[in-house]
């Protein structure tokens, strides 16, 4: 058993991080909100020279020819950073949508719920996007549309796109957790940094662990492939976001209530992707089935 | 990224399989958890057979991911604990195979891996619990012997034990982490008092060791004197992360139990009740999937600490939830599976450090925190 990442697994994550630092650092994340409902497409093409799209598409098809462990190193990057678009709907189109691979084309989904993100933008809609109706997003950087219909998009692949999701969601985790410590080691109140109170330090504390329980049975899902591992890394995921990024506008005090901090942006980026399908009480209820299935 | 058994763990996993299922049915019953000189001679005959068999060393020489198999295997089948084992096979032991002499490595190594001598832990004291540097026992030369007086707290086995691995204040004006000194204490020699102590569960499972004007050779000073905080620290990290292994396989057995109860009771149509128990699932195997992420790291990490605190906070739901399946009176029956469990999870956040402290420790040391205060 050799758990912990491969070099070529190290470099990957090393890799996407520099491209997607360089590429999408602050300031194209504050310019991306005055972009939406428009994606920037150069950065879609660049992702597609990159492989992001293609990475789980085998080399004989013009792809990268890797796995979902790599594929969940890459979608961990992506959360980390807010990287917009639909990212998930467009990788899994890949070999399917002509040009999905490439980043030419963006290709989105009608979810079995019956939400469909980034539909303006997108080139092609999988699934019955008949009436939809746009939806005002919490999340500036996630338009959303409702499509009346229920069960339209039952063609989408719910377990790989929630293990994606999670993914995503321990990215996410794991930036909160960092952006937290950042403004508790230097923001000073009562004449010490308030990192040094340990009601503080508890909460920091309590968010990297979240995230590095999330990280074991995400990295474990993606080797397994087992829908209750899948099941369980996207409650924990979900969790590690969520739950860090409150407390990470906790941390930030009345700065983290403020737009112009990035904080909100995280919150609810998590938010919406916890609503996608594979949802808490999903999860939840597959789960407990699985103890009595394996109990006898 | 691979969660397989490699050519080599697989074939252990097989041999110990194979060796489990002739080996436990002519194991003796089980002794009374009141019959210390019956549980001493059960471990210790457990440990024999596991030494006579290859095994006796699996705590020590063997890869971090190998010793893990034993321990998942272990438990799977029910074999024994590894009971008042514990510190010396776990404690004591790596720590005089790490610091200590070759006549030390000579004297008590051997008799811990045979099975033919208990040890306990003389660490924690009535006013050095999560603060163990604080400690006040205190040892001063006279001749070849140290003279130690105080007392010990939450020493398992010391009712049977042959050995006690003993934290002292030798220089009571160094700074605190560096006068203290590690000694290896025959427990039988004069003025040692062993009192047991009851826990809320009723079990004496711990007692109180008080030390008066005890003389320990100057030669069963492991490591060099007042260097005995370091001398510690270097095996606490030993077991790398494999020290609830056993637990956390027992807990999902548990769990799964616990869906055959609710579902035998009607409670498992309860839809709250049953999503709890869903997300004790996702906990326990997320849990699991972190022993085998610490297991498979090649330098200690932050995982020990991480585990810790979401674990002992796990174990405590999972016998809560346990409760809820019992439904009332049986929930306060002590006859009733789980009751007494539930009672005793109730340490795990506290034995070892509390979990305020682990808190505080992750935010200082991995998160560089400043200190806090």
């Amino acid at each position: 058993m050799r758990f912990q990442l491969t070099e070529d697994q190290r470099a990957l994550r090393t890799g996407v991080r520099e491209l997607l630092t360089a590429r999408f650092g602050r300031e194209r994340l504050r310019a991306a909100m005055a972009d939406a409902p428009a994606l920037d497409r150069d950065l879609w093409r660049e992702l597609g020279d990159a492989g992001f799209f293609a990475l789980r598409l085998p080399e004989a098809a013009g792809g990268v020819g890797l796995g979902l462990p790599e594929a969940v190193l890459a979608f961990e990057e992506a959360g980390r950073v807010l990287l917009p678009g639909p990212l998930i709907a467009t990788q899994l189109a890949a070999g399917t949508v002509p040009g999905a691979a490439t980043g030419e084309t963006v290709v989105t989904d009608v979810d079995t719920g019956g939400t469909v993100e980034w539909l303006a933008a997108a080139d092609v809609v999988r699934g019955d996007a008949e009436g939809a109706v746009s939806v005002r997003s919490v999340d500036p950087l996630t338009p959303l549309h409702r499509v009346p219909v229920q069960d339209s998009g039952a063609a989408v692949d719910v377990p790989l796109k929630s293990l994606l999701t999670a993914a995503e969601q321990l990215g996410t985790g794991a930036r909160v957790v960092e952006l937290a410590v950042e403004h508790a080691r230097t923001r000073e109140q009562f004449g010490r940094p308030i990192g040094a109170f340990q009601a503080v330090q508890q909460l920091c504390a309590g968010m990297l662990v979240r995230v590095e329980v999330a990280r074991a049975v995400v990295y474990a899902a993606a080797v397994t492939g087992d829908p209750a591992d899948i099941a369980a890394a996207r409650l924990l995921a979900d969790e590690a976001a969520v739950h860090g990024a409150r407390d990470c506008l906790q941390v930030h005090g009345g700065m983290g209530f403020t737009w112009e901090s990035d904080v909100h942006l995280y919150l609810k980026r998590a938010w919406v992707r916890a609503r996608r399908p594979g949802s808490v009480t999903e999860c939840e209820e597959l789960l407990a089935a699985g103890l009595l299935a394996e109990a006898g | 990224m691979d969660l397989t058994d490699t050519p080599q763990e697989a074939e252990f996993r097989a041999r110990l399989r194979e060796w489990l299922a002739k080996a436990l049915p002519s194991l003796p019953d089980r002794p009374s958890p009141d019959d210390w000189p019956g549980r001493r001679a059960y471990d210790l005959g457990w440990q024999r057979t596991l030494y006579d068999a290859g095994y006796g060393e699996v705590h020590w020489g063997a890869e971090p991911a190998v010793r893990m198999i034993f321990l998942e295997e272990t438990e799977k089948a029910g074999a024994p604990y590894v009971g008042a084992n514990f510190v010396g096979l776990l404690h004591a032991g790596p720590t005089i195979a790490a610091e200590g002499t070759e006549e030390q490595k000579a004297r008590w190594l051997p008799p811990v891996l045979r099975g033919e001598e208990v040890w306990c832990q003389g660490f924690s004291e009535p006013d050095a619990g999560s603060d163990l540097a604080a400690l006040r026992t205190r040892a001063r030369r006279d001749g070849d012997d140290y003279v130690v007086s105080g007392s010990k707290i939450w020493t398992s086995h010391a009712e049977v034990a042959d050995w006690c691995e003993l934290l002292v204040r030798t220089d009571p004006d160094a700074p605190k982490h560096r006068g203290i000194t590690w000694l290896a204490m025959p427990m039988d020699a004069p003025g040692i008092t062993v009192r047991p102590l009851r826990t809320l569960a009723g079990s004496n499972e711990f007692a109180e060791v008080f030390l008066d004007e005890v003389r320990v050779p100057v030669a069963n000073r492991v490591g060099a004197e007042n260097d005995g905080w370091r001398v510690t620290m270097v095996t606490l990290s030993f077991e790398r992360g494999t020290a609830f292994v056993g637990e956390v396989v027992a807990c999902r057995r548990v769990l799964g139990e616990l869906a055959l109860a609710a579902r035998e009771n009607g409670r498992w149509d309860d839809p709250v009740l049953r999503r709890r128990l869903g997300r004790l699932n996702a906990e326990f195997r997320a849990l699991w999937r972190l022993t085998q992420w610490n297991v498979s790291d090649s330098v200690p990490g932050v995982g020990g600490s991480v585990f810790k605190l979401r674990y002992s906070h796990a174990r405590q739901e999972l016998y809560e939830a346990a409760a809820e399946v019992l439904g009332d009176p049986a929930a306060l029956d002590l006859e009733q599976p789980w009751v007494l469990d539930r009672l005793s999870s109730l340490s795990y956040t506290i034995a070892a450090g509390t979990s305020q402290i682990q808190h505080n420790i992750v935010a200082e040391r991995v998160l560089g925190l400043p200190k806090g205060r």
